[in-house]
């Protein structure tokens, strides 16, 4: 039980990475459908109809949308969305 | 719109027993069989137990470290620099002896932990009062008011049950239904002088608001919207109050199964009709579990909402620099919702301790009840930069005003669209308004404004 709690208190690095690639991760286990990412980025983002959210992009994210994805994950309760520099 | 049991947990099956005509569910869940009772308790027996305490033989909070009552009239209007001084004196989990125990974590590590383990604290109850759920209540997987009521697995049939309807495809079609209500409400205060006339922000605006909205959700009359919040005032003030004198409750069970029996003879397309009507693998829900939900619905729509727009709007009453960069800039408003949730969060939620355990150096014992504020999580300095500042722009703001876990608040997506029209009708038509008088706060677990004169000070043409 407790790990579970220690994984959420886990920050999510705001501005993790400077590199050009980007990937953004969403675990659905974790996921309790607030919505917030889908309210922020609805390019990256959409909900299903329970109201979890989906990922729309695979692979890398368009460097337009970098700003977007990280203010998705930066607001996640749950910490359900991660960025990575690569897959 | 129709649903059925997640088919990974097995599809259930249904048996009467003959002895106390409950229903009994049972699923196979990874080679287990698990078991539901629904059904009236036997012989209409008082399913709610009387805790050992008597608010008049404690009088006022002396200490909140070791006397925490949040029911104490002194508590909400500053809950904010209680939290403060107990986090910072040490005391990142308060007691008390009232309602027969109660803990109360303080700080966002401490909130979090209870609220992601199921194990144990069960939601069986989530309003601490004199009274708490007996041995002859719907069994802890379902509870009184499913799915807020309700633990693991059961919680998961009943929340995918509902998880549509508040679903934000299914809410953001109210935007303009709401958009009226607000300027309806705004239109009835009469004739404005600016600098002179004064409203009362909550009672002629934010009370009005959900209460309209989740009782045309639920297909209930609108003339009935003061006997709703009169039933939210009795379940959710009255809590030291003995469960015998809180005629209003009883009131609530009777109002809901008129209104289940109504709408059996009128079926129509609302919330109520739906739920009498879903399956569960072939089975209608028993009017009990219907009537639960109904009542969550109702409870849990109206005052938590209506708390947030007056909080809101009494900051802008007293931060004219956040009024006018909402006005400048509407497209704040994403960032300033969520701060506006953050900074006055109504909700406070409650567990009772599942099984003794050690919580942190806390010696916490079955039936104990857990105080939840997730208002408090949200200003710790270890999880937000100058918490107890609004900023109006914060960008991150992973805040807990929804609760966090499987428990996340079904209506947020709702509450939230309410909140952000509210304010944004009020602040269109009032580009300028003060305080002008005392406030008068809610009592209890749910915090806001029940009183709020203002005046306005500039009426757009």
């Amino acid at each position: 039980m407790f790990e579970k709690v220690a994984a959420a208190l886990v920050t999510t690095p705001l501005w993790p990475l400077q590199s050009e690639n980007m990937r953004v991760h969403l675990d659905a286990e974790k996921c309790q459908g607030h919505n917030r990412c889908y309210a922020l980025a609805p390019e990256l983002f959409d909900v299903d109809d329970y109201g979890q959210a989906m990922l729309l992009v695979e692979g890398d994210v368009p460097a337009e949308l970098h700003d977007k994805a990280r203010l998705a994950a930066a607001n996640c309760p749950e910490y359900a969305i991660t960025i990575t520099d690569k897959g | 719109m129709t649903d059925t049991l997640d088919q990974s947990s097995g599809a259930p099956t249904m048996r009467i027993d003959e002895a106390t005509g409950n229903k009994i569910f049972s699923f196979e869940r990874n080679g287990e069989t698990i078991e539901f009772v629904i059904g009236s308790s036997p012989e209409g027996t008082d399913i709610w137990q009387r805790v050992p305490y008597d608010a008049d033989d404690y009088g006022p909070v002396s200490d909140f470290e070791t006397d925490f009552d949040h029911a104490d009239p002194a508590y909400n209007p500053s809950a904010p620099e209680v939290w403060k001084a107990l986090r910072e004196g040490g005391c990142p989990v308060a007691h008390s002896d009232r309602y027969g125990g109660m803990w109360v974590p303080l700080t966002n590590d401490t909130v979090n932990e209870v609220a992601y383990d199921t194990d144990n604290f069960t939601s069986r109850s989530v309003v601490v009062a004199v009274g708490r759920p007996g041995d002859l209540a719907l069994p802890a997987p379902i509870g009184g008011a499913p799915p807020i009521t309700s633990d693991p697995p059961f919680h998961n049939i009943a929340r995918r049950l509902l998880l549509p309807a508040f679903a934000p495809k299914m809410i953001e079609p109210w935007e303009p239904e709401i958009q009226r209500l607000c300027q309806k409400l705004l239109d009835e205060m009469g004739d404005i002088t600016p600098g002179e006339s004064v409203v009362d922000a909550a009672v002629q605006y934010a009370q009005n608001i959900p209460v309209n909205v989740i009782g045309r959700m639920l297909g209930f009359p609108e003339k009935d919207e003061e006997l709703f919040r009169q039933f939210v005032h009795d379940v959710l003030e009255r809590i030291a109050e003995e469960p015998g004198t809180r005629e209003g409750t009883d009131d609530l069970g009777a109002y809901i199964t008129q209104q289940i029996a109504e709408h059996r003879e009128n079926p129509r397309d609302d919330l109520t009709s739906y739920l009498m009507n879903v399956e569960l693998d072939g089975n209608k829900l028993d009017d009990e579990v219907v009537a639960g939900m109904v009542i969550l619905l109702l409870v849990a729509g109206i005052d938590t909402t209506w708390s947030a727009i007056g909080s809101s709007l009494w900051h802008l009453a007293q931060h004219p620099e956040d009024h006018q960069r909402l006005l400048d800039d509407p497209e704040v408003m994403t960032f300033a919702l969520e701060e506006f949730l953050r900074a006055y969060a109504p909700v406070t939620m409650a567990r009772l301790v599942a099984k003794d355990n050690d919580f942190h150096g806390c010696p916490m014992k079955k039936d104990d009840w857990v105080l939840l504020p997730f208002p408090a999580a949200n200003r710790d300095p270890k999880k937000f930069e100058d918490p107890d500042t609004f900023i109006v722009d914060r960008e991150e703001n992973r805040h807990a005003a929804f609760g966090l876990g499987i428990h996340r608040c079904l209506g947020s997506n709702l509450a939230r669209l309410e909140l952000k029209v509210a304010i944004e009708e009020f602040i269109k038509r009032f580009p300028r308004f003060e305080l002008a008088g005392d406030v008068r706060w809610s009592v209890g677990q749910i915090r806001g404004p029940r009183e709020m004169p203002v005046r306005i000070l500039e009426v757009a043409d």
